[in-house]
């Protein structure tokens, strides 16, 4: 086929596709097919109602569906945005709005700090990882495992040494975990570990941690178990997802496969003072086995 | 790691006495790195017994050597002992639940059936069994179509409303196969619900016309309450009450051993003794099966298989026990509202001084609603407000929550309450039911508990 005929085929699906009979939409005719808003919000001086606080999973914008409550009915089973209905090829602009809000929720969570207030309300001991700057926490992981001398000290004079276990929060990728999270559920492992006769001691608050720095507690402390409270990485669900990771005998360089892990602590998952009463009954079961991850199934299925 | 529970499922119904043996899985859901989520996973009937005629010593007496001869020959045929048997329920029936000695009857087979077999009856219960057991409630939860389950016996039709895969209502009519009963061309029995109905009695020669008139009163009432005419249904076929129909196309769905007569009626009318055939011809003809209608997977084992396989429940996986022996039977249920778990003193306190007046002593269970993802503060402040009146009732103190939250709860009130406590949570207590529950699976991360709608007095 030559490059004449290529043109009168594509020339004649053009015409196929349009037919000869519509005619061309000229810009001064053109009418939005939404209704214009009558004052917007903001000139009112009111507030925008926040989108983020509807909840996806009740959120159904598909317009005369064949069966709504049943599509609803799935939806209550996830927080996938399902059911979202479409403007043409597109997204409703609503749909569109909420993605970028919690694309920017989760991007707030990773670089907001959570601040020294935080650990002095609560009775934290304060200290930081070798990370300057959350810029630097985000590139070198490697730095937010280790501490440098003086919070070494600090450690080192305020924890006890060798105690069974040493509980840490710890900022991770999400301050908003943290602050959602972190406090109800050391609480509840603290209460949690005393209904078994062990003491939860002094707490230790993290900023720019890794889950690594709770290695370089117990190379400070020789604890028994630390058991580390970190923000994961948010998504576009939630920014407020938290884990506990734990860990026997911890000391720098120990394999991941040491260690036990409670993911997805948050609202809308395991509920924080939940978790932590399940984490409490797993402390005590990882003192009993004196193992941890892995090594703690493997001597279950044994 | 699945794990097995064998489970028995018996049924002494106003006709018949039939027994099943089935395995129930149960799995954790969760994966390795979150908190645990056990379910039951699987539900596999293993033995199904023939089905007998439940003996009976007059109108008014079950035969209980009869009925426990025919439970011990089955355990002997299936080649199980009651020690292998972890959980199941005993269920009288219909008509038999009316029966002077059925209680008598009960606590026996119980006694016998297995450590943790629960005994109960009553309508509400049943009719969910068999909708679950027919396999209604399955179809309706795939479909997504509302159904209308009718379980239809020989005393009793136990009905069940299913919308968006829930039963959602529950209702019972005295509409049955065996409301009278035929022999050598005469009727031999004829039930007391049908006295102000028919003149028909004991003795008279079996006259088809006048049966028919009687079956059709009988499809009336069953046409009455799917919404299919507009009749009222006489008081005396009343067991408990109607379900209120929400608008729309509702799917009827039948199981029973009337369910089998429907769509094959056999050449011989009283091929039964009894009006079962006329019944489901009469169904047959009627505005129920006008349009769509569904019969259960199972049939005249609807019921017994429900009890075998869907009685028992799973409780949520984060629970707390301490110094609790199982099982625990029997327990009365004291609901408390949102609004009186903010304030649970005063309404506790009215509560059980209720419960002491129709149950005596003995422990109780407290349902509370629950609160979603409480801070550590909230959670502390319910559990010091519990802690204060959990001491009026006696040992063990169970609390189970609707919310995600009781092992938390349970740790807490542990250091301001003596004595054995159980928490549990997932699980939603009516008013007016009855709690028991088995020893923990997957070494105490779940309990297998059977809610109970009516124990019989």
């Amino acid at each position: 086929m030559n490059q004449e005929e290529l043109k009168t085929l594509v020339a004649q699906m053009l015409r196929e596709m349009s037919p000869a009979a519509e005619p061309q939409v000229k810009g001064s005719e053109y009418r939005p097919t939404a209704p214009v808003p009558q004052a917007s919000a903001a000139s009112s001086g009111e507030s925008l109602p926040d989108i983020t606080e509807i909840d996806l999973r009740k959120q159904y914008l598909v317009e005369n569906p064949a069966d709504g409550p049943a599509f609803r009915r799935l939806k209550e089973k996830t927080p996938a945005r399902l059911g979202v209905g479409r403007a043409g090829p597109r997204y409703k602009t609503i749909t569109q709005l909420r993605f970028r809000a919690d694309h920017a929720a989760a991007q707030d969570s990773v670089f907001t700090q959570i601040g020294p207030e935080f650990a002095k309300e609560n009775g934290l001991i304060p200290v930081k990882t070798c990370c300057e700057s959350r810029e630097q926490y985000l590139t070198r992981p490697d730095l937010g495992r280790k501490f440098d001398e003086e919070n070494s000290a600090i450690i080192q004079k305020h924890l006890p040494k060798h105690a069974k276990v040493q509980l840490i929060i710890g900022d991770g990728l999400s301050s908003a975990a943290i602050l959602a999270n972190g406090m109800d559920c050391a609480k509840a492992i603290a209460q949690g570990l005393q209904a078994q006769g062990l003491e939860a001691g002094p707490i230790l608050y993290v900023e720019n941690a890794r889950v690594g720095a709770g290695d370089y507690v117990g190379d400070l402390t020789g604890c028994q178990v630390v058991c580390i409270l970190v923000g994961e990485r948010p998504g576009l669900v939630t920014a407020e997802s938290m884990s506990a990771y734990i860990t026997y005998e911890p000391h720098t360089g120990i394999p991941e496969s040491k260690r036990t892990v409670v993911s997805n602590i948050h609202r809308q998952g395991t509920p924080a003072v939940e978790a932590g009463a399940h984490i409490a009954q797993l402390l005590t079961k990882i003192l009993q086995a004196k193992a941890s991850g892995v090594d703690l199934l493997r001597g279950e299925a044994s | 790691m699945a794990e097995q529970l064998n489970s028995v499922g018996i049924d002494v119904g106003t006709s018949t006495t039939q027994l099943i043996f089935s395995r129930l899985t149960v799995e954790n859901r969760a994966t390795a790195y979150s908190v645990p989520d056990m379910q039951i996973s699987g539900r596999e009937v293993i033995y199904r017994s023939p089905i007998s005629f439940t003996p009976l010593l007059s109108e008014t007496r079950l035969d209980a050597p009869g009925i426990r001869e025919i439970v011990a020959r089955e355990y002997r045929n299936a080649g199980v002992r009651p020690a292998d048997i972890a959980t199941g329920a005993i269920i009288i029936t219909g008509e038999t639940a009316r029966k002077e000695n059925a209680r008598a009857v009960l606590e026996e087979l119980k006694t016998f059936a297995g450590e943790f077999v629960v005994a109960t009856a009553g309508p509400d219960l049943e009719s969910v069994l068999a909708a679950k057991g027919a396999g209604a409630e399955a179809y309706a939860r795939q479909t997504g179509k509302p159904i209308l389950h009718m379980d239809i016996g020989g005393g009793t039709s136990n009905l069940a409303l299913i919308e968006g895969g829930k039963i959602t209502q529950t209702g019972c009519l005295n509409v049955g196969g065996r409301l009278i009963r035929t022999g050598n061309g005469a009727i031999t029995y004829v039930s007391p619900v049908l006295r102000s109905l028919c003149a028909l009695r004991a003795g008279m020669p079996v006259e088809l016309t006048a049966l028919e008139n009687v079956v059709q009163q009988l499809v009336h009432a069953l046409e009455s309450a799917a919404g299919r005419n507009a009749l009222p249904v006489p008081e005396s076929l009343l067991t408990n009450r109607l379900i209120s129909l929400p608008p729309g196309q509702i799917i009827p769905s039948f199981s029973g051993g009337v369910a089998d007569l429907i769509d094959h009626s056999p050449a011989d009318d009283f091929a039964y003794g009894d009006i079962g055939v006329l019944l489901g011809r009469a169904i047959r003809k009627s505005a129920l099966c006008a349009g769509q209608y569904l019969l259960g997977r199972e049939t005249i084992r609807a019921t017994v298989i429900g009890a075998g396989c869907h009685s028992t429940q799973l409780s949520g996986s984060t629970v707390f026990a301490r110094n609790v022996a199982f099982p625990l039977q029997n327990l009365p249920v004291i609901c408390l509202t949102e609004q009186e778990q903010n304030a649970p003193a005063a309404a506790l306190h009215r509560r059980i001084h209720v419960l002491r007046q129709r149950w005596e002593t003995g422990p109780a269970a407290i349902f509370l609603p629950g609160l979603l993802s409480p801070s550590y503060d909230a959670l502390l402040d319910l559990a010091q407000r519990l802690a204060k009146i959990l001491p009026e009732l006696p040992a063990p103190r169970v609390i189970v929550t609707g919310t995600d939250m009781a092992k938390a709860l349970g740790q807490a009130l542990a250091t301001q309450v003596t004595g054995p406590l159980l928490c549990l949570d997932g699980l939603s207590l009516p008013e007016e039911s009855f709690l028991d529950v088995a020893a923990p699976v997957s070494g105490g991360v779940a309990y297998p508990v059977v809610i109970k709608s009516l124990v019989l007095q």
